[in-house]
């Protein structure tokens, strides 16, 4: 399979969004709304949930599954109210010691002139800058597409677990395409280039993990993720010095990858 | 605060129509893209790139250094991390040569200490000249290395900066200097140091989505783009025209973004102001 075939599979539609993973995994869940300075961005589907015995807050970008929810969530690009919503409810998870559970599903932050203007660029460094010193474990699961700062805004984490079929992405090979060859037809040569499939993640040191998709979106798949999260948050909660752990994960990309010269 | 009036278009129109980028200052283009007006090179030199009508000229990462700096102040750090091609990227190694002859740089930033007007400090210097100042592992190892060395050293950190966003060649590699970046400024800002962050044209991407926006202050330019997501995207995207201004300093300063809009001449002074305003030691001489 190639990785252009990969891009495709990532973005289907028949997939389970971020909100059927946070309603299967976590029982009882409330949903929690609003970023408390300015609206509620249904793209990010966020709260509080149980997972056997254990409280996590997860936040998940939802793309919708009919054509009344996906522009309701506006086809899962969040806006910059739906990255404050998100910081807003980790910090709170972080205030009670919770475990944080993010699920990844973008093809990147909306682009609009509204966003812009209410500062996209700012929400999403607002909220790595966070994220990066935030003293709770925080697990990031992509699940289809990881679009650029719009997926990793959600995603500088202690642990980032990749499905089989997601990648994770600087640019869609599309706009990679139209920008370096001035021919979007050349996108899947791009998405080969760019090295965004989970299996090119796990060798860079990106992710740390891949899912398996057998049975994707029935019980026996959730079960088995659930138990997956719950036995690593549980390892996360007892790990000492996680914010050093955190920063050096980051960190050892730009030692490894460059050279002195 | 001295706004940029756009006389003609904004530039992000003006770069629709064909123009391929705002020309640079010390390029021997002299014309005015907002007023039309021929400029002579030397004019130009006097004035820092300042056109009589406000318009900022693009500035390269070493003219802005003897711009900014005090004179034989600074001392660069960490000058010799180069970007590898970790993804075998088609071209990647070619356009990687080009940038350095262009440029005259090793990487899309230049990164040390100096004085300005005798205010010490950390400073970084993106380069507009090396493929757009766009992040890349290396770019995003100096700036990050600059910031630990800061929170060190006890030093603030002046930074400038210009960037087509995250460097497409390196992948997911380039993606997560965003978060590297921001675990570096955090930690300086962590131990009580001041970051000032100067905006100049184009800021956008990845860098405005992380250590661009994350300064205590925030200043920028006169008409700079500053934005997330680029312009003519933003209007393929939505097919709807973009407002005037959209994406500039002035618009950003409206939206509450920006702290000040500061030009070029009253820069240097500015930054040695907020500087001292920020040291921790009293000192009556600010």
């Amino acid at each position: 399979m190639s990785a252009y075939d990969i891009v495709r599979i990532a973005r289907s539609g028949s997939r389970p969004t971020g909100s059927d993973y946070v309603k299967s995994i976590f029982s009882p869940f409330v949903e929690l709304h609003g970023d408390r300075r300015y609206a509620d961005d249904a793209a990010i589907f966020a709260g509080i949930g149980m997972l056997d015995g254990m409280a996590v807050t997860a936040i998940a970008i939802d793309k919708g599954h009919d054509t009344e929810e996906r522009t309701k969530r506006h086809f899962g690009a969040p806006e910059p109210e739906g990255y404050r919503k998100a910081l807003r409810l980790m910090k709170e998870a972080a205030k009670f010691h919770r475990p944080i559970v993010t699920f990844v599903d973008t093809s990147g932050a909306y682009c609009g002139i509204d966003a812009e203007e209410r500062g996209q660029g700012e929400a999403i460094a607002e909220n790595l800058w966070e994220m990066m010193d935030l003293d709770t474990p925080i697990l990031a699961i992509l699940i289809g597409e990881g679009g650029s700062g719009g997926a990793i805004a959600l995603a500088a984490s202690d642990r980032v677990w990749m499905l089989e079929n997601s990648v994770y992405s600087v640019i869609s090979p599309e706009g990679c395409a139209s920008i370096l060859w001035k021919d979007a037809g050349k996108a899947a040569e791009a998405a080969e280039g760019l090295k965004l499939t989970a299996h090119d993640a796990l060798s860079l040191g990106i992710a740390e993990e891949i899912i398996s998709e057998d049975g994707l979106g029935g019980k026996a798949f959730y079960n088995r993720l659930g138990e997956k999260i719950k036995a690593e948050l549980d390892a996360l909660c007892c790990e000492s010095e996680l914010l050093q752990k955190r920063y050096d994960r980051f960190r050892s990309f730009g030692r490894k990858y460059t050279e002195k010269r | 605060m001295p706004r940029l009036k756009f006389l003609f278009k904004p530039q992000n129109e003006l770069e629709k129509r064909g123009r391929k980028a705002a020309p640079l200052y010390g390029e021997p283009e002299k014309t005015c893209p907002n007023c039309h007006r021929t400029l002579t090179v030397k004019t130009l030199e006097e004035t820092y790139g300042v056109c009589s009508c406000g318009y900022h000229f693009r500035m390269g990462a070493k003219e802005r250094l003897d711009f900014i700096a005090d004179k034989d102040s600074f001392y660069e750090l960490f000058g010799d991390i180069r970007s590898t091609d970790p993804l075998s990227f088609p071209g990647y190694q070619e356009k990687l040569r080009k940038a350095e002859s262009v440029s005259g740089g090793k990487e899309a930033v230049l990164t040390g200490t100096c004085t300005i007007k005798g205010e010490k400090c950390a400073l970084f210097i993106m380069d507009s000249l090396f493929m757009m100042g766009s992040m890349g592992a290396a770019t995003g190892e100096k700036i990050t290395r600059l910031f630990e060395y800061a929170t060190g050293n006890n030093l603030p950190v002046v930074g400038f900066t210009v960037s087509g966003g995250a460097r497409m060649q390196e992948g997911m590699l380039s993606l997560m200097q965003m978060a590297a970046t921001s675990g570096a400024v955090k930690r300086h800002s962590n131990k009580g140091l001041f970051y000032l962050t100067v905006l100049t044209d184009p800021t956008t991407g990845g860098v405005t989505a992380s250590f661009a926006m994350e300064g205590d202050i925030i200043i920028a330019e006169p008409g700079a783009t500053i934005g997330f997501a680029g312009a003519r995207v933003v209007e393929q995207t939505t097919r709807q025209p973009l407002p005037k201004g959209f994406q500039t300093a002035e618009s950003m300063l409206d939206h509450g973004f920006v702290d000040a809009i500061v030009s070029r001449d009253e820069e240097k002074e500015m930054i040695r102001l907020l500087l001292a305003m920020h040291r921790r030691e009293e000192n009556e001489r600010i």
